[in-house]
């Protein structure tokens, strides 16, 4: 781990983004326009599962304006980030409610508009698979015919063919079965959630042009610039040098700006003209339900316990509604399995971890990564367990805890290094809720106040050659300026970046620039900005370019002062003699290379380059899962008082408790507004978002009006977070990530706080006053 | 984006208006009037509505009035929901349009154009079946002065070219004890599981409701037993439950035996409210 | 009368102190002028429904969604934009309490909050409560919104 001089890291130091976005200058991709620019807009499916007919464009083609109307026919091909399941347009049927049908072409986007209103398509509705449980039992209708015989992207994927199982990941660690037949208390629940979406405030939007050259140039609201070069490149034959992937700023994403869905479709709407200039952009209907959301669950956990409380056998059914193609939810079936357990020492362990296919709008990542989702149901399971047993949650939770020397659920061995001190979290976060003044306290005639706990841990789900790249150029004011391809999307990332170089270079932050775009033909390769992991992987590659800058530097300046490159040293914006820091050179007049005082100039620009590739994970077995998956897990607790009204049943939010050991904090004013802002996406996820579906798979609340997310006034009254800094030896200055975090344990700890105070097990989300109402109310029968 | 183009119009006066439509409307075009136009601007955008020209009528100055003028309270059909609320000339009538929507979007959606929205809710028209309102109407006729419950029948009853110029309400409505409630299924901006509006006149209570059922509503009936002292509190909402003009509306905001949970809450706060004031 | 027919048409727009033509459908929504003819872009299109904010600009000094204003109603009604604010102790503000995160839905913030505190600098909490849940916001979870939109409420009351 790297030593600190405590002159960036670990400092509150303000978001470099924040005075342009202030100011409203900041331009982001929807931004953008220009003179001839053609617009596209989607035919989109209005069956949730219907086998198409034929399709009419007569009408459509009539609109003044339109150049040009795609349909599936001009690419019958499926594509997808794991399994390739999924046709950018629908061909032969549509799956889904909302599944891009057609593309129209036009001048301007009502023209295009209009005129996709117009195409008429001839559906024959077919049986719609509505559920994760339909979608499971024998002789369902089938969403995928051939699931079997559609190309594997990547490894870890297994459809069934014939059946709506689009992966099946199973965990298999010591023997579940005998130990099970001995434990002594045993709980078995069953949770459930709806898909629902990521309400990124910028909606997704994506301008491609084709050049003459072969050049295909795509603008777009992304967080893997690089997936999409890997896509154009694997489906569309374009030579990976001639695909270049420019992203601004983006408004927000939480994982579902991390697939690729517009590009491939406004690439063939350019193409179709020609390749000229196309802009698609999702309206928010648009953006909730065609675009990928977030997954829906029902999970099934057994836990049993020896006689004195130890948990020595769990059992994890996860049925997880991926929707009408597998995208990314077949890597979050993965996610689910390998940390099924939670932060929990569980040596017996049998998982079935199901990616299923439905009839509903595609799921990708959601900030979490199938965490939010296992905690919510792992950690209803504890509570209910403690209750079996009779002893206090937290308790519960400490003599469980998974600790250096214990095994994950793929059998990785958990070491000092590679996790966060969960007992440690546990005890602060009892603190800050005030744990031990009671958990359910009544306060008036219909007033309950409750507390609910939840612990979690995550490992980061890379790709095992995950990787990030830096480049940082020095100016000849002796100024830096950092390309790496890591997104800032709203988490800071770049003001990160800029503090670990000034901490390594010793220099003032306003010294250093950061690119804020991000353009694939001129920044390294950089796996995704995903799975919290940019402040590790980018953030070693930063670490490593400075490095690499700083021997440069020295190089030169041992020229310059004619000594040895090991005599000297960088900070202060200069490189100077260790022994007398009062010789040296000044940091500008070397960027550039030196001169010698008769015009001979050597060495040149100081560009420091530097990368970083994940070490040593391994894929998962596929009958045991055995597998390293991650470098390092985060841990965490997280708490919640509610203020329940018993004659109403609404609630209000009183206090909301976040305690992560994300190993070293970087910058403590950006981790606390990560952090809470997870809590709040967490909270709003928990207790009021999801999709309603009609019988015949239809949503019925497609737009913020009725899709409600938490609104100013309406989160928590207070916010409590603090951290615990256990350093984490491969981190850069012993960072592990956060980005995540402050989401996984909300859904969890409300609906323990929520089954407290109104004295029932509230095993469903999103937690409305009304489900609170029917669940006593079914209680009480 | 709204993908169908359209002609506006903003007439001065209330003959421009009315000349404007019969004009548009000879020429075998589809056109409506225009107020506060979010109704109009969304729905079209999702290709739930169109037309071929709109009216707007926040150019008439007689739509724009908000004035008590002797025993009248004069409230014109193109004043916003805030200014009516921010006047505070009809507190209950503030009080509940307050209700509707975000606090920004009331700048632009005006009382008219609440009364004549396409949802079931509009809010607005609970505080003037309570307060026995009249509104004055324009058409190629000539204006005229009808009696709102018999304009507002499940919706607004205006005939081809007719559109709302004002609003009129005894004064004495304004001082009498009222109570405004809406419940929701989570967000306070999100469409009513319950809307109530409640006033106390002559020690009797007069509630209106929306959302409850698939239109706004008052109900002599209900009332009756609302105000029957011979019973128990709770067997007065048990009894006025029974009397509902229509069913339970059971949708995604809430279904319809939890509605029922909610609107007898709302029944039992709106007394306690009240109690005071009504026998 | 103002009359404007189906085809496009040249209108006057007055935004951040300046008159501006622009060329016009009816069926424009101010928003869409701003940002496509005016390059004013703080204004986002983010719901086109009125339900999130993002668009929030000043008509008369009244916050309002520009998604929902037809450009056509607008003209001769002073509009201010965030481009029209340039460096208010606001902006200030929210960068110092730390209420920027992706920043997409900053400027709705920072314009309601001017409005709001031009009208009301003495409101209530359940004032300022009833004008913020005008806007979305999906990053932050309010709470450093919440403290600026107090601070700039408190400066203002202070130099009244």
């Amino acid at each position: 781990m790297q030593d600190r001089t405590g002159t960036a890291v670990g400092k509150p130091i303000q978001r470099i983004d924040a005075v342009e976005k202030a100011a409203g200058t900041v331009r982001y991709i929807d931004d953008y326009t220009l003179p001839g620019l053609a617009h596209a807009k989607l035919v989109k499916s209005s069956y949730a599962h219907a086998k198409i007919n034929s399709i009419d464009s007569t009408e459509a083609w009539k609109v003044p304006g339109v150049r040009a109307i795609i349909t599936g026919k001009m690419f019958p091909y499926h594509i997808g980030p794991i399994l390739a399941d999924r046709p950018p347009l629908a061909i032969e049927k549509v799956r889904y409610y909302g599944e891009p049908v057609a593309i129209v072409v036009a001048d301007h986007e009502h023209q295009a508009k209009r005129a996709a209103a117009l195409v008429k398509v001839d559906y024959e509705p077919l049986q719609v698979v509505n559920s994760v449980r339909d979608a499971f039992q024998t002789g369902a209708p089938l969403v995928h015919e051939n699931s079997g015989q559609y190309m594997k992207i990547i490894s870890n994927v297994y459809p069934v063919q014939g059946t709506n199982i689009g992966s099946h990941i199973k965990i298999r660690k010591g023997d579940f079965i005998k130990t099970w037949e001995a434990c002594t208390t045993k709980v078995k629940e069953t949770y459930s959630f709806n898909l629902s979406d990521h309400v990124a405030l910028e909606t997704r939007s994506t301008r491609v042009e084709i050049k003459s050259s072969g050049k295909v140039i795509i603008h777009t609201t992304t967080q893997s610039p690089f997936t999409i070069k890997k896509v154009m490149n694997q489906f569309f034959n374009i030579e990976l040098g001639n695909i270049i992937v420019h992203t601004t700023i983006v408004g927000g994403a939480f994982g579902g700006k991390g697939t690729v869905q517009l590009e491939p479709l406004a690439y063939l709407a350019s193409k179709a003209i020609g390749g000229k200039m196309v802009k698609l952009n999702y309206e928010r209907e648009e953006d909730l339900i065609t675009a990928p959301c977030h997954i829906g669950v029902e999970a099934t956990i057994s836990l049993g316990t020896n006689k004195d409380g130890k948990i020595i056998a769990g059992q994890y059914t996860f049925l997880i509604d991926s929707g009408a193609y597998t995208d990314q939810a077949a890597g979050i079936t993965r996610a689910m399995a390998l940390d099924c357990t939670g932060p929990y020492n569980v040596p017996n362990v049998w998982c079935d971890s199901y990616c299923m296919y439905t009839n509903h709008p595609y799921a990708t990542s959601f900030r979490g990564y199938a965490h939010p989702e296992l905690t919510f149901a792992v950690e209803r399971t504890m509570d209910q367990l403690a209750k079996k047993l009779s002893i206090d949650p937290i308790e519960l939770r400490k003599m469980n805890t998974i600790q250096p020397g214990d095994t994950s659920p793929t059998q990785s061995v958990i070491t000092a290094n590679n996790i966060g001190d969960t007992l440690k979290c546990l005890e602060r976060a009892r603190e800050l809720i005030q744990w031990d003044e009671g958990q359910r306290l009544e306060i008036s005639n219909n007033k309950i106040r409750a507390k609910g706990i939840s612990t979690f841990w995550k490992t980061s789900t890379t790709a095992t050659n995950a990787q990030s790249g830096a480049i940082l150029k020095f100016e000849a004011d002796g100024s830096v300026n950092l390309n790496c391809a890591a997104i800032e999307l709203g988490q800071g990332t770049k003001t990160i970046l800029a503090q670990i170089i000034a901490e390594r270079l010793k220099l003032e932050m306003n010294k250093i620039h950061i690119t804020m775009e991000v353009n694939s033909s001129y920044d390294p390769h950089q796996w995704r900005t995903v799975a919290s992991s940019t402040t590790f992987l980018a953030g070693r590659a930063v670490l490593a370019a400075c490095d690499d800058a700083i021997s440069q530097l020295k190089r030169t300046a041992s020229i310059a002062l004619k000594c040895s490159k090991e005599d000297l040293e960088v900070g202060g914006g200069r490189v100077y003699l260790k022994p007398n820091p009062d010789y040296g050179v000044q940091i500008k007049d070397i960027a550039l290379g030196y001169q010698y005082p008769n015009g001979h100039a050597v060495e040149g620009q100081v560009v420091g380059h530097g990368k970083y590739i994940q070490r040593h994970l391994t894929p998962m077995d596929k009958e045991t899962g055995f597998g390293k998956p991650g470098p390092w897990w985060s841990v965490g607790t997280q708490a919640i008082e509610v203020e329940w009204d018993t004659r109403d049943y609404t609630y209000k939010i009183l206090k909301a408790v976040t305690v992560l050991d994300g190993g070293t904090i970087i910058n403590p004013a950006t981790a606390t507004q990560q952090m809470r802002g997870g809590m709040y996406l967490g909270l709003s996820f928990a207790s009021s978002e999801a999709f309603l579906f009609d019988e015949g798979g239809i949503v019925q609340n497609p737009q913020l009006r009725t899709y409600q997310i938490i609104r100013f006034g309406e989160q928590p009254v207070e916010y409590l977070v603090d951290f615990i800094e256990s350093p984490a030896a491969d981190g850069p200055y012993g960072a592990r990530g956060i980005g995540e975090y402050g989401v996984i344990g909300m859904a969890g700890a409300l609906a323990n706080s929520l089954s407290a105070a109104a004295q029932v097990e509230l095993n469903h989300l999103p937690l409305i006053p009304e489900l609170i109402w029917k669940t006593k109310k079914e209680h009480l029968k | 984006m709204i993908p169908f183009d359209f002609e506006y119009y903003k007439p001065d006066s209330i003959t421009e208006a009315i000349q404007t439509f019969q004009d548009i409307e000879s020429q075998g075009k589809k056109v409506i009037y225009y107020s506060g136009g979010t109704e109009f601007i969304t729905f079209s955008r999702i290709n739930k509505l169109s037309a071929d020209a709109v009216i707007d009528l926040k150019g008439i100055p007689e739509c724009q009035v908000l004035e008590s003028l002797g025993d009248l309270l004069v409230i014109g059909s193109a004043v916003s929901l805030n200014k009516i609320a921010k006047s505070n000339l009809f507190p209950l009538l503030g009080q509940a349009v307050k209700q509707v929507a975000d606090h920004t979007s009331r700048n632009k959606i005006t009382i008219g154009g609440n009364l004549h929205s396409r949802l079931i809710y509009r809010e607005g028209v609970l505080p003037l079946l309570l307060a026995d309102a009249q509104v004055k109407i324009a058409g190629k006729e000539g204006e005229q002065v009808l009696a709102f419950e018999d304009v507002f029948q499940q919706e607004m009853k205006l005939g081809p070219g007719q559109f709302l110029i004002q609003i009129l309400v005894e004064k004495s409505y304004a001082s009498y004890q009222y109570i405004s409630i809406k419940k929701t299924k989570t967000s306070k901006v999100g469409y009513p599981v319950v809307s109530l509006a409640a006033i106390a006149k002559d020690s009797q209570i007069r509630a209106a409701f929306s959302g409850v059922c698939a239109y706004p509503f008052r109900s002599a009936q209900m009332e009756a037993a609302l105000n029957d002292s011979s019973l128990s509190i709770e067997k007065r909402i048990e009894q006025a439950l029974s009397r509902l003009p229509a069913p339970i509306v059971n949708d995604i905001q809430a279904s319809r035996e939890y509605r029922e949970f909610v609107l007898i809450n709302a029944l039992e706060d709106a007394l306690d409210a009240l109690k005071g004031a009504i026998s | 009368m103002i009359k404007n027919g189906s085809s496009k048409s040249v209108v006057k727009l007055h935004v951040n102190g300046d008159s501006h033509e622009v060329t016009i459908r009816s069926a424009d929504t101010l928003l869409l002028t701003l940002r496509e003819q005016l390059g004013l872009n703080g204004a986002k299109r983010a719901c086109e429904n009125g339900d999130c904010g993002a668009c929030t600009i000043l008509i008369n000094g009244e916050p309002m969604h520009s998604c929902l204003s037809l450009a056509i109603e607008s003209i001769n009604q002073p509009i201010t934009t965030i481009e029209g604010l340039k460096a208010s102790n606001i902006q200030e503000t929210f960068v110092e309490k730390w209420a920027i995160q992706c920043g997409y839905c900053t400027p709705g913030f920072i314009l309601n909050c001017h409005a709001l505190a031009e009208t009301e600098p003495n409101a209530t909490d359940e004032v300022i409560e009833e004008w913020m849940q005008s806007n979305l916001c999906r990053c932050t979870g309010y709470q450093e919104i919440k403290e600026a939109v107090k601070t700039v409420l408190q400066a203002k009351t202070n130099k009244i």
